[in-house]
């Protein structure tokens, strides 16, 4: 574990520039480990997300991505069966304590899934859905508007705010999940494979999106598309299986460094794509 | 064009082949749709029929049917509001039981049972809907009545009253409601509820405002289903709710006190139908005839309440993928 945390804050100072001087943590996770019943999908997971950056997880299929990043916000609550062992830190607490109110957390660590999940509302509902449950007092035409706009789909449906969710192209409807996501007013989004159910043209939309977000936005990002990680993200987390199948953080790093100069075989491997 | 390479082609038998079987098991599967709805046509045209007969009769006229409010076939007084009333209340009693607290159990077991409490509570409400409807009778007669009477007094509930009947049917009608319900929050997908969650919502919320919405056409189903099987009740009101029809008189009688008092006894359209023909009934009697008037009318309302519904649905349900 401590091998690891020194890797990590290696690999950061190592091409430490003027700007990268201010890196504040916005997740750290800390000998992690997630159940599944006796399974252990995720091992000894020490990893540090840093605020307004953009980190990819990558790693094959079932190597436990998916399973790490929906620990950050505990919607493997959610999981009948899922424990977690160790600690998630955000904001200098363990989001894991007994005393912590997951519903708190997952107001300020908002989530975008895989598959486009609009609510059977109108456009307008969705994104005006999540602000009111939390109590937003404010103007929520306006809200709506702000929302819409960042996530980039204002534009395309301004006059039908009033239609349902379904009415949109699986892109637009990936958008509107992200910009129901912004209403809330999160400090950090997780992105579960955001475009995997998505065509190339809607992909790169998204992530163009995602490059604007970073500005207001921790943004974790779970691909299986190795370009998408390459080009959308600073830091990159590539997860391999172990013998037991549990998901282990193989290397961490600046996402330049982890596809130009890996320093594990097993990254090299994934990322040439000789994986076994 | 090469004849060597079109030689090389091999000739492939792509006619239409004859396949008996899928034929057959088409044909007995459309049969087997149609003889319900056969049956249905067969019924309403017998109830049509002979409530025509009924109609046709010197002694009564529509106007007389729903115009009166004394139902009394020896002096061939034949309104129907005393009986429809009695059959409403039963109704409007056993919903008002059974939706909330049929709902709340769905939603419960939907939403928030450990795998435990279902396994517990699901066999539990199976119980009770396999419990027959002569025990249903006996228990509202034999304990919801003395209940009622030692709550609300023996000078205010009579013996055979409306409450007792609706509340005892509403029970019945629980399992139906929840285990309907149940069905149509459980086939709400999880990626609407993560959704939810992923937005800081709470369980409460996201039961509320997400589940509940988007079942909301499966749940009005089990809501159509749960009042027309109040409406066709008729053992637990035969024993219970009362074995004469209460008449009223608009203007002379109150309309709390009397009309829309659920502690006065009161025979229903089913109690009526099955004491009347349990007896020495004649072919072609009026009064045989006017049990076929009844049951149309019976019919009709829950004809009425299907209709409601689907407009209520096609106006409020939230269509997901």
């Amino acid at each position: 574990m401590s091998d690891k945390q020194a890797f990590v804050r290696t690999t950061v100072s190592a091409s430490a520039s003027p700007d990268e001087q201010t890196l504040t943590s916005a997740v750290e996770t800390r000998s992690l480990n997630v159940f599944y019943g006796s399974f252990r999908a995720v091992k000894d997971v020490d990893l540090t997300v840093y605020d307004n950056e953009i980190t990819a997880l990558i790693g094959s299929s079932g190597c436990g991505k998916s399973t790490l990043l929906r620990s950050f916000n505990r919607m493997n609550d959610l999981v009948a069966g899922a424990r977690v062992d160790g600690e998630v830190l955000y904001h200098d607490r363990n989001i894991y304590d007994s005393d912590v109110d997951p519903v708190e957390v997952r107001r300020r660590i908002g989530m975008v899934f895989q598959k486009p999940n609009p609510f059977p509302k109108s456009i307008y509902d969705n994104v005006a859905w999540g602000a009111k449950v939390n109590g937003y007092r404010g103007n929520v035409d306006a809200l709506v508007e702000e929302a819409l706009g960042q996530a980039a789909l204002w534009d395309e449906v301004k006059d039908k705010l009033d239609q349902s969710g379904y009415s949109l192209s699986g892109g637009q409807q990936q958008r509107l999940c992200i910009a129901r996501t912004i209403a809330v007013k999160p400090e950090i989004i997780l992105m579960d494979e955001p475009t995997s159910a998505l065509d190339p043209v809607a992909t790169l939309r998204i992530e163009e999106l995602i490059q604007e977000l970073k500005t207001k936005y921790t943004i974790v990002i779970v691909t299986h598309n190795m370009q998408q990680a390459a080009r959308a993200s600073d830091f990159t987390a590539f997860l391999n299986m172990d013998e037991d199948r549990a998901g282990r953080v193989v290397e961490f790093g600046k996402t330049g460094d982890i596809f130009t100069r890996p320093e594990h075989e097993e990254t090299e491997n994934y990322i040439t794509g000789r994986f076994g | 064009m090469n004849p060597s390479a079109a030689a090389t082609v091999e000739a492939i038998d792509l006619t239409r082949k004859p396949r008996p079987l899928e034929v057959l098991v088409q044909g007995s599967m459309f049969l087997a749709g149609m003889i319900s709805i056969l049956t249905t046509i067969g019924i309403v045209f017998v109830l049509g029929r002979e409530a025509l007969l009924f109609f046709q009769t010197d002694e009564v006229t529509l106007g007389e049917f729903f115009g009166s409010t004394t139902w009394e076939p020896q002096i061939l007084e034949f309104g129907i509001w005393p009986l429809v009333r009695s059959t409403m209340m039963v109704s409007l009693i056993a919903v008002l039981v059974a939706v909330p607290l049929g709902l709340a159990t769905a939603i419960y077991l939907s939403e928030y049972a450990s795998e435990r409490a279902r396994g517990i509570l699901k066999p539990i409400l199976e119980v009770l809907a396999g419990i027959p409807t002569v025990v249903y009778g006996y228990f509202a007669l034999t304990f919801m009545t003395p209940m009622l009477r030692s709550i609300f007094g023996v000078s205010i509930v009579e013996i055979f009253n409306v409450a007792s009947a609706g509340i005892v049917v509403g029970i019945l009608i629980i399992p139906l409601v929840s285990s309907m319900s149940e069905d149509a929050l459980h086939a709400v997908p999880l990626s609407l509820r993560e959704a939810a969650y992923g937005l800081g919502a709470t369980k409460l919320e996201v039961s509320l405002r997400i589940v509940l919405p988007a079942a909301l056409s499966g749940v009005t189903a089990a809501f159509v289903v749960s009042v027309s099987r109040a409406i066709g009740e008729t053992m637990v009101v035969a024993i219970a709710a009362g074995a004469s029809p209460r008449n009223w008189n608009l203007g002379k009688d109150g309309v709390l006190t009397t009309i829309l008092n659920p502690f006065i006894s009161g025979e229903t359209m089913t109690g009526h139908i099955v004491r009347i023909s349990g007896g020495d009934l004649s072919y072609n009697s009026i009064d045989y005839n006017s049990v076929f008037a009844i049951g149309l009318m019976l019919f009709l309302m829950t004809l009425g309440l299907n209709l409601l519904s689907r407009r209520f649905v096609a106006r409020f349900r939230e269509v997901y993928e």
